[in-house]
């Protein structure tokens, strides 16, 4: 054990220990060190005071202050409900929709009510600004699978498509490959005719059969002139916009295989004021009818 | 199954213990066939195995041990299993640093970094594969290794228990090998930092037991009057590491040849058990650890004496008794009873100047030597290190007022911070004892290169300004649009545009992740040609002009 010793450059005496060569000074605790210290369990002590802290055997200290954070979330949570409560209620109040539309301090409300219910709920499918994905219809065009009205709208954000509610929007585009309906060539043939419905270059002579097929198979649903049918969610071929894609693998995959997309029904999760918003934003990102 | 000759190891050459070894390897290897032939799941049967290619490769390794007739000197430290450690570290360091960046461009290109035909590259398994692997192997390694260096050093005894140092740095790798593939295989509990199943939680209490018996074996028969302060932090690490561990893996396993186990806990309790856990694994293991390395290393590399003593004991007291309860600041605003989050939050007020107290200790001894930090940049990296100790200790309590917490919560401020804390504290510390260990275990004059290092600290500084400082703004930015209402009372942003928002700031992050790997594999090299014994011959030679202040 080393003696104690004056440490040279800084003239503070050792501890006198001595560990590998590492010895120690024996310089006080830091002055604002220990007030710091003091004063930060000082604040904790006058905290507990007044915030709920040290538990018993029979519940905890209340605090002075009775502070709950339950209660302050119940409180936000109601001024925030009275500050809409004053729209929220016209807009609950109108008998139709577009009535809203030429209310502009009600249309203003109800589009910010939207986008804002739009971007937490909808935005993950369709895309932030509504512009869609591959399976998720962009709303910001004119062509709309069920309808462009504001009643449309609402009814297929309010019961969904294929999502399992009795009122859900329903139809089948049927897997015609895998399950047999139709053979490989009559697909090859209706990929061909489907291509050239929308103007494009295709092999004239199997669209040719494909027409008898498109007739036979699709025409109920697709129109005769594949121009679609939104009463029963069929889409327009003719126009260049496809869900899933409109180059002749993907046309061929769709034939093969189906689809059947589900958009949930919302009326479970929003509330009928929430979902009138959402219907009017919608109608109002492009081409609503 | 293939059958298995038992072995039998005749302890002729070795010590008393030879023979209960090979024992225990040999019950272990049977055990280990027997659940890979009756697995519940196709993933335990794959554990089964490494734990079994483990034995017996363990077995091995006896053999050759005994055969050799090595008769270990007595009297002489034990530093082979140092040099294992300085080696495992280096190497599960780059490891973790290469997945850190990896997930970082996940996170800042989703579409070009997603493979879902290779699912163990799912951002989801590579995350705790990171986090796992800077912590408890990286960290783990560098903790264990420096422990037993300093702990023969101070105490002037060679370690205790013959083999159990090996046993305990090898049954350490093997529970990092069963928790890392764990991961990317899908078996997880999903506890952050404590995600290794039932199975590989007993192995690590087995090998953590073992640990604790060797370093205070080894502090009950030092020849120094008094336990150095280095050990006190290392025996509190090694103790209370334990009491979390166990505690927090408290599960029962569905089958005894299954993976899946369930937690004791459920709800808020098992949430609160879950952060009590999570916030002292920083406190003990980055924390306490770690401040026993730098009680160690840079008196040493400074060659000055620690500047108080009285402040070491206070502070290593009120940081212990403190820091337990800090847990609940990771709950607030939860189902956690309101009084908890009360005293989480005021204990994490008051850990603020223990904390630190460890930082007055650790830049003062720098007290009549501060020149050395321009010439000598590992002591510098140490000393840069304690810095961003005491910024990420005072930015803790910041962050565990309720208040600030609710901004802060949930957002990559915490990224930040923790990455601070990560990358600056315990990455240069650890970085300093490396560069320190492998001149002195490997008996080299100095280093390959003083310059090198110079590159590592200055690449790695400014790689880690770059992460923080981004994760400080887009943190902040994230839980402003969070809270964000419009004039009508709707949420301003939705939750997909917070995320846009992010990206440039998720570029610079992965840039600094970048940059902090670069540094360390200049170190790796250097370390490398140091151990080799060679000296660069081509270093700019120390300008005059750099004499040291008189």
């Amino acid at each position: 054990m080393a003696e104690k010793e004056i440490d040279q450059p800084t003239g503070v005496e050792t501890t006198g220990h001595e560990w590998d060569g590492i010895k120690e000074l024996n310089n006080p605790l830091p002055r604002w060190w220990v007030i710091v210290f003091y004063i930060s369990i000082i604040w904790s002590v006058i905290y507990w005071v007044f915030m709920p802290s040290w538990p018993g055997i029979n519940g905890y200290l209340k605090g002075v202050r009775n502070h709950t954070e339950r209660a302050n979330v119940e409180a936000s949570m109601a001024e925030l409900a009275a500050a809409r409560s004053d729209q929220m209620s016209r807009l609950l109040a109108v008998d139709n929709l577009g009535e809203i539309e030429n209310d502009p301090e009600l249309l203003q409300y109800t589009l910010k009510a939207g986008e804002s219910i739009f971007g937490d709920n909808c935005a993950t499918c369709h895309g932030a600004g509504g512009q869609g994905f591959k399976g998720y219809p962009a709303l910001v065009d004119d062509a709309w699978l069920w309808g462009g009205s504001l009643e449309d709208i609402q009814q297929t954000i309010r019961y969904g498509i294929r999502s399992g509610h009795p009122d859900a929007r329903l139809n089948t585009m049927q897997a015609f490959g895998r399950d047999g309906i139709l053979s490989s060539s009559q697909i090859s043939d209706l990929v061909e005719y489907v291509t050239s419905l929308s103007g494009r270059e295709a092999d004239e002579a199997a669209a040719a059969r494909g027409a008898q097929t498109f007739a036979q198979t699709c025409a109920t649903c697709h129109g005769p002139e594949g121009r679609g049918d939104p009463a029963q969610g069929a889409p327009n071929l003719t126009d260049h916009i496809w869900l899933y894609g409109g180059d002749k693998i993907t046309l061929q995959e769709t034939l093969y295989q189906g689809r059947g997309g589900v958009m949930p029904a919302w009326s479970d999760r929003l509330s009928e004021e929430q979902i009138a918003a959402l219907a009017v934003y919608v109608h109002s990102l492009g081409g609503g009818e | 199954m293939t059958s298995v000759t038992p072995r039998t190891a005749t302890a002729t050459t070795g010590g008393g213990d030879i023979p209960f070894i090979a024992a225990a390897l040999g019950v272990g290897l049977l055990l280990a066939l027997f659940v890979a032939a009756r697995a519940a799941d196709p993933l335990m049967s794959a554990h089964a195995f490494i734990f079994a290619a483990a034995f017996v490769g363990g077995g091995f390794a006896l053999v050759h041990h005994v055969s050799s007739g090595a008769k270990a000197d007595p009297t002489a430290y034990e530093f082979g299993v140092v040099k294992a450690g300085v080696f495992a570290s280096v190497f599960w360091g780059l490891a973790g640093f290469l997945v850190g960046v990896v997930i970082a461009a996940q996170l800042a290109f989703p579409n070009i970094f997603y493979f879902p035909e290779l699912g163990w590259t799912n951002f989801g398994r590579l995350r705790p594969l990171h986090t796992s692997a800077v912590i408890f192997a990286f960290g783990g390694n560098v903790l264990i290794a420096t422990s037993f260096y300093v702990v023969q050093r101070t105490s002037r005894a060679k370690l205790w228990g013959g083999l159990a140092p090996w046993f305990v740095f090898w049954g350490y790798q093997l529970f990092i090998v069963i928790a890392a593939t764990g991961y990317l295989m899908g078996v997880t509990q999903s506890r952050e930092y404590a995600e290794p199943e039932w199975y590989a939680d007993l192995w690590l209490t087995l090998v953590w037991v073992v640990y604790l018996l060797v370093f205070l074996g080894t502090i009950l028969k030092r020849k120094e009057p008094h336990i150095y302060v280095a050990n006190w932090f290392y025996l509190a690490f090694i103790v209370t590491i334990a009491m979390l561990h166990i505690v927090n893996n408290l599960a029962i396993p569905v089958s005894l040849t299954g993976v899946k186990s369930y937690s004791l806990f459920a709800g808020v309790q098992d949430a609160l058990t879950q952060w009590w856990y999570g916030h002292n694994a920083v406190g003990f293991f980055l924390t306490a650890g770690f401040l026993a390395i730098m009680y160690y290393f840079i008196p040493k590399q400074a060659d000055r004496p620690v500047y108080s003593y009285r402040l070491s004991i206070i502070h290593f007291w009120a940081l212990i008794f403190i820091y337990i309860w800090a847990g609940p600041h990771h709950l607030h605003y939860t189902a956690l009873p309101e009084w908890a989050q009360t005293l989480g939050m005021t204990f994490s007020i008051m850990l603020w100047m223990p904390s630190w107290g460890g930082m007055i200790n650790g830049l003062m001894t720098l007290s009549g030597a501060w020149d050395k930090l321009r010439t000598d940049p590992v002591l510098r990296m140490m000393v840069v290190s304690v810095a961003f100790y005491g910024m990420s200790t005072f930015e803790g309590p910041l962050m565990s007022v309720r208040a600030v917490n609710s901004l802060s919560h949930y957002t990559d401020w915490t990224i930040g911070h923790v990455h601070s804390g990560a990358l600056g504290w315990v990455g240069y510390i650890s970085f300093g004892a490396l560069y320190c260990l492998t001149p002195w275990l490997w008996k080299r004059k100095s280093l390959y290169s003083n310059q090198l290092v110079e590159w590592h600290f200055w690449i790695s500084t400014i790689g880690i300004l770059l992460y923080i400082t981004s994760m400080w703004v887009s943190g902040i930015m994230q839980g402003l649009m969070w809270r964000a209402y419009d004039a009508f009372g709707f949420l301003e942003y939705s939750f997909v545009e917070t995320v846009e928002a992010m990206h440039p700031y998720y570029i610079i992050r992965m840039s600094g992740g970048l940059l902090f790997l670069t540094g360390a594999l200049i170190m790796a090299y250097n370390l490398w040609r140091t151990a080799k014994g060679d000296v660069r011959e081509k270093e700019f030679a120390a300008s005059p002009a750099l004499a040291p202040a008189e």
